[in-house]
Parts: structure tokens; C-alpha cells; sequence
């Protein structure tokens, strides 16, 4: 189907993922009112299945949306979309997987926590799919509204409030930031429109207006505090670690590739014009982001809070995809999102699952002698942190081999030899959990009996773990995909100015 | 040239509100002189043509917002004890940097006599033919309702889950 957006039933047809999961969302805020005796009782299981049946929906309508092509509406109809959508609804997915048996144990299975998953993952299809800077405003605040409050749902534990609170007052900060960016560049070219404002910009490389520099400043700025990079970084540990941990897998997966993508969009194509100027500030970022957070990371001791660092350092790697700013770093950019949400939200999903009751065991100490009472269990995280690392056999050592070649093809010879550097940084802390896990013995012989994983929960896991292997050993589908998908997206661009980064 | 004389007051004005606001000890004494920033922010506003904005401005902002924030300050009690924001040295050379910064950007702005837009008509030319065409109201409720009808459906949903998250977060038993 081509779509003109000439009338509103265009933008019916375009949005329709981002409707069917709305709609669904509120359906099911009606359903577990109605299945409620009386109002402080638990919600049924039922509802949580209800809420994936959602996703299931939303990624059907997103796998009709292949079908439809359109050029110049608000939201875009590209490849580069739909897999993005794809990545978010699987990190939502595993989400709620994961959060079945955890919400009963902290007794806080209440509907609406599914409802506001739901919502804050239409905000990121949205912010990963605006052609437009006001409704990419719009998307992230309504993505990030619904993850602070989801970050302090367990109501009577301090430290989730305590999380919401710092999450909420540094994320409006951002979000100023960006809307101050966002209306600096809007009165530096007259448009918020994404494809306008690469047209606009053009090549007027040589003498930007010091409006628009401040303007790509600020929303670089807003995007940094986003994907968490360093310095921006400086709320991630604390909302990470005082978050229900579902939540936190998701802000560590969808909420950051949602904004990955929707950074990716903008600067790469809009301001492709400017790609000068505003690489060496990503590169900077990219390599203290990369450096910074491997080296808090080998200090932490509890494993929820090392793995918050690590998903900062991943975002560092990233990063390097983004200053690359080519078709093979999109490409690349789109599977290592992939990679990562699958290995991330597995080794989420094992912190939930060594736990006792409603108390969570993330010190190292509590993963001594793991590898020999629950083989299964720590054989999965054993993958999830060895994927994490880099390490072969495992899809994150794919990824970070396309990030590489794609670096290479930019002449970011220094950022690759920094990635390189970083990731073997990296491999002491991801080993160590490792090494605790098999070589120290448990403190007492049923330290580790009857954990409790709930079935769901497996399925999370074994799937992400399932993923993560062949990755490795057939990325060539997924690439290919990945690949075709961003054919489109530097076009315009590529056109505009004759050139062709890397091959 | 009148223009400029009152847009330059008004401008210092709100300048000068805003430093206050953020020096004043007492939060009650913040939330009074914002309105001040309000209230120019509005004249501004209207200076470039923009009525219906600039009355929007004080019935919503200075009217409504500001009473809501006076109610949160007195219900929780705030300004009894006070604590500086900037504890540490660096702290102070940070946020001294970042004020020279601006003023340098101010500077450089005024020096080169602003750059006009790369690309369509921005400012009170573009206000005035919106404006003249369609009326101060049909300004903003045509594109409003038109050209970003998505984003006013998803200002919606945002609406509804920041209720929903309200009860959720703040209601003694759910």
C-alpha cells in the first residue's frame, strides 16, 4: 500500500502498531477492573497474559506494516522502523515474561503495572519512528513518564521511590535540554521536520548559525542523558538499582533503544550535513562512555549494580556505531540493539530468578557454588555475560565485530583500538561473576535449593539464551534484514551530497 | 523602534525575575517573583503578534500553574530549612563556567546582528500572515488540529498515563 498522508486515514494505516497496542492497553486497564472483587486483591494471571497477547498484536500489525510504503508524513514508514518496533516489542516481551513471578512475590501484581509497560512501549515505537521533532518530544515523555512511575511501583520498598524520585527530576532535566534544543533549531531553519531539516541544513557545513550549533548541542545533550552515556550517566546506577528489576531489564533494553534510535534519525540523517562538527563530540563521548564505565564497573559488588554499568558501557559501544554514521554502522547499530536486548534482558532475567521470597541475592557472594546446585541457571547467565563480554560463540561477539568494521570503514581507526581496549576491561568483571559462580563453593550445600523460577520466567530466559547462540552461528538473516532495512534511510542524504562513507 | 525599547524591557524584566527566582531562600518568595517571568514572558509574546498565546500564558501559567505550585509548597511545608544547591567548590566553577558561556553566546549573538533562518519564515512575519489569514485562534487550533493531529492524540495518552501513574504512585491503598 503507498501512503501520500494527504488524509488522516493515512496516518490511521501508518500508526496502525502504535494503535492496536494503545487501544489494547486500555482494554486491559478496563479488564482487570472488571475482574477485580475488590480493589486492593491481586491480579490474575490472566491479565499479564492478556497484556502479551497485546505485544503479540502490535508485532503482527508491525509485520503488516511491510507491506506499506509512504514518503513525508510525520511518522516514517521505513525499514529502519520496523525493525526497531521489532526490538522494542521482543524487550517488552521479555519484560512482562519475566515480571509474572516476580510482581507476586513482591506483592505488587497489580494490572496497571502491565498497562503502563504497554504505554511506555507505544512511546518508544513512536520515538523511534517520528519524522518530526515535536512528536518526538511527545513519544519520549510519554515513554518516560510511564517508566517513572514504573520504577517506584513497588511502593513500600525506600529505594524505588528513592529511584523514581532521582529518575524523574534528572529525566525532566533532560527533557529540557532537549525541547530547548529542539526550539533553537527550529529558529535557526524554520521546520521540525526531520527530512525538511536535512534539506534545509544541506551542506552549509562552513558557517552554521550559532543558533543551530546550540541547538544540535542541547539535543545531543538531551540524548546523552537518554541513552545514559557518560558524563550524562549519573542517574543510571541508582534508578537502575532501586527499580523493580523487570524495569529495569526494560529501561536497560527498550528505553534505551528507543532513544538510540531516535538519535541515530536525527543526527545521522537530519543533521547528516553537519556530521562534522557534531562526530567529534560523540567520539568523545563514545570513548569516556566506553573507558569510564568498564573501569566503575570492575568495583561494584553487587551484580545488579555492575550490570547497570555495563549496560552503560554497551552504550559506548553504540555510540561508535552512530559516530560511524554509515550504512554499515546502521546496519551494525540495529543488530548489536538486537544482541543487546536479547543478552541484557536474560541476565535480568537471572538476577530475578536467584532470589528468596521477596529478597533479591545481587552480591557477588550470593552466586558462589551457582554453577553446581542450579547447572541450568548459571549455565544461562554464564552465556548472557559471555555475550555481554564478547566473547566467540556468542551473538554480542558478532555484534561487536560489525561495530568494529564499521568503525573501520568511517577511518575511526582510534574509537575501534578504544572498543577493543575497553571490551577487555570488561572481560575481568563478566569473568569474575563467571568464575564465582563455578570455582567458589556455595557456603552451605542447599544454599541455592528451591529458587524460584517461575515458568514464564524460564521461557524469558531460554529464549533470550536460544537467541544470543544463534546469533552467532546464523547472524547472516538478521544482518540481511538488518542491512535492507536501513537501505533507505541515508538516501536522501547521500543524494543531497554525493557522498558515501564507507563502502 | 518602539518594538525594540519594549521588547528589551520586557526581556530585562524577565532576566531579572529569573535571577531572582532561582536566589530567593524562601520558596514562596520563588514562586511570586516566576510569575513576574510570567507576566513578561507574555508581553513578549505579544509584541510579536502572538495574542492568543500570550493570553494563554497568564490565564494558564500565572493563573492555574502558579497556584498549584503554591499548594504544593505550603501542603508540604517546604522553606523551613534551608540548604544551599551549590555545596562544593566545583560545584561553583561549574555553574560560573556555564553563565559565561552563555553570556558569551549572548555577545556573540548581539555582535553579529543574528543570522536569519537557513530555511522558511520564522518570528513575526510568519505570526503575522498566520495570524491575518486565519485569526489569532485559528493560528494555533488549524495546525493544532491538522498538521499535528497525531501529536495531539498522543498528548492524550500521555494525560492518561500520567492519571493512571498519579493513583498508582500516590494513592494510600490500592
Amino acid at each position: 500500500m503507498e501512503l501520500d498522508f494527504q488524509t488522516s486515514v493515512d496516518y490511521f494505516w501508518a500508526l496502525l502498531p502504535e494503535i492496536v497496542l494503545s487501544l489494547w492497553a486500555m482494554g486491559v486497564l478496563l479488564a482487570d477492573v472488571f475482574q477485580k472483587g475488590s480493589r486492593s486483591e491481586a491480579s490474575r494471571p490472566a491479565i499479564a497474559w492478556l497484556a502479551l497477547a497485546g505485544i503479540a498484536a502490535a508485532a503482527v500489525a508491525n509485520v503488516w506494516l511491510m507491506t506499506v510504503t509512504g514518503t513525508g508524513g510525520m511518522i516514517a514508514v521505513d525499514g529502519f522502523r520496523i525493525f526497531a518496533n521489532f526490538i522494542l516489542l521482543l524487550a517488552a516481551a521479555l519484560a512482562i515474561l519475566v515480571s509474572m513471578g516476580y510482581l507476586d512475590r513482591h506483592a505488587m501484581n497489580r494490572g496497571e503495572f502491565y498497562v503502563l509497560l504497554m504505554f511506555a512501549v507505544v512511546g518508544m515505537m513512536i520515538l523511534a519512528s517520528a519524522q518530526d521533532l515535536i512528536l518526538l518530544f511527545v513519544g519520549l515523555e510519554l515513554m518516560s513518564v510511564a517508566i517513572y512511575v514504573l520504577v517506584g511501583f513497588n511502593r513500600r520498598d525506600p529505594r524505588s521511590g528513592e529511584a523514581a524520585l532521582k529518575y524523574f527530576l534528572l529525566g525532566a532535566f533532560a527533557s529540557a535540554f532537549l525541547l530547548y534544543g529542539i526550539a533553537l533549531v527550529f529558529g535557526a531553519t524554520g521546520t521540525t521536520d526531520l527530512a525538511l531539516l536535512a534539506e534545509t541544513i544541506g551542506t552549509g557545513v562552513q558557517d552554521a548559525p550559532l543558533l543551530l550549533m546550540m541547538g544540535v548541542g542541547l539535543l545531543a545533550v538531551g540524548f546523552a542523558f537518554k541513552v545514559a552515556a557518560m558524563p550524562f550517566h549519573v542517574w543510571t546506577p541508582d534508578a537502575y538499582d532501586g527499580a523493580p528489576t523487570p524495569i529495569t531489564a526494560l529501561m536497560a533494553t527498550g528505553v534505551k533503544a528507543a532513544a538510540f534510535a531516535a538519535l541515530l534519525r536525527v543526527f545521522a540523517v537530519s543533521f547528516g550535513g553537519l556530521h562534522e562538527t557534531w562526530v567529534v563530540a560523540f567520539w568523545w563521548l563514545a570513548a569516556l562512555t566506553m573507558i569510564g564505565a568498564n573501569l566503575v564497573a570492575l568495583t561494584q559488588g553487587s551484580v545488579k549494580r555492575m550490570l547497570a554499568y555495563s549496560s552503560i558501557a554497551h552504550a559506548g559501544y553504540v555510540l561508535v556505531a552512530v559516530v560511524a554514521a554509515n550504512a554499515v554502522g546502521a546496519a551494525a547499530f540495529l543488530f548489536y540493539l538486537l544482541v543487546y536486548t536479547l543478552m541484557t534482558a536474560g541476565a535480568f532475567g537471572i538476577v530475578i530468578a536467584n532470589a528468596r521470597g521477596d529478597r533479591e541475592r545481587v552480591s557477588l557472594e550470593d552466586y558462589a557454588g551457582l554453577g553446581w546446585q542450579q547447572p541450568v541457571m548459571a549455565a544461562a547467565f554464564a552465556i548472557f555475560l559471555l555475550s555481554l563480554a564478547g566473547f566467540p560463540l556468542t551473538g554480542g561477539f558478532i555484534g561487536k565485530l560489525y561495530i568494529l568494521r564499521a568503525a573501520l570503514a568511517a577511518d575511526q581507526v582510534p574509537l575501534a583500538v578504544i572498543l577493543v581496549m575497553a571490551s577487555l576491561i570488561s572481560y575481568f568483571y563478566y569473568l569474575r561473576v563467571v568464575i564465582v559462580m563455578y570455582m567458589r563453593p556455595a557456603p552451605a550445600a542447599d544454599t541455592h535449593a528451591g529458587l524460584t523460577a517461575s515458568r514464564p520466567l524460564q521461557v524469558a530466559v531460554g529464549v533470550a539464551a536460544i537467541g544470543v547462540i544463534l546469533l552467532f552461528f546464523a547472524p547472516a538473516m538478521v544482518l540481511d534484514a538488518a542491512q535492507g532495512s536501513v537501505a533507505g534511510l541515508f538516501i536522501a542524504q547521500e543524494a543531497l551530497f554525493g557522498l558515501s562513507r564507507g563502502p | 523602534m518602539l518594538t525594540d525599547i519594549l521588547f528589551f524591557f520586557f526581556a530585562g524584566i524577565a532576566i531579572f525575575c529569573g535571577i531572582m527566582v532561582v536566589t530567593r531562600r524562601n520558596p514562596v518568595a520563588s514562586a511570586l517573583w516566576l510569575i513576574g517571568t510570567f507576566f513578561a514572558l507574555a508581553a513578549i509574546y505579544t509584541l510579536i503578534g502572538a495574542f492568543f498565546i500570550g493570553v494563554i500564558q497568564i490565564l494558564v501559567y500565572a493563573g492555574a500553574i502558579m497556584v498549584l505550585f503554591l499548594f504544593v509548597i505550603m501542603l508540604l511545608n517546604l522553606g523551613n530549612d534551608y540548604q544551599p544547591d551549590l555545596r562544593s567548590r566545583a560545584w561553583m566553577i561549574t555553574a560560573g563556567g556555564s553563565g559565561l558561556v552563555l553570556l558569551a553566546i549572548l555577545g556573540r549573538v548581539f555582535a553579529a546582528d543574528t543570522t536569519a533562518p537557513l530555511g522558511r519564515l520564522t518570528g513575526p512575519e510568519a505570526v503575522a500572515t498566520q495570524v491575518a489569514e486565519y485569526g489569532a485562534v485559528g493560528a494555533i487550533a488549524r495546525p493544532m488540529y491538522t498538521d499535528y493531529m497525531i501529536v495531539l492524540q498522543v498528548t492524550g495518552l500521555l494525560l492518561l498515563v500520567a492519571v493512571v501513574g498519579a493513583v498508582m504512585l500516590a494513592k494510600r491503598r490500592v
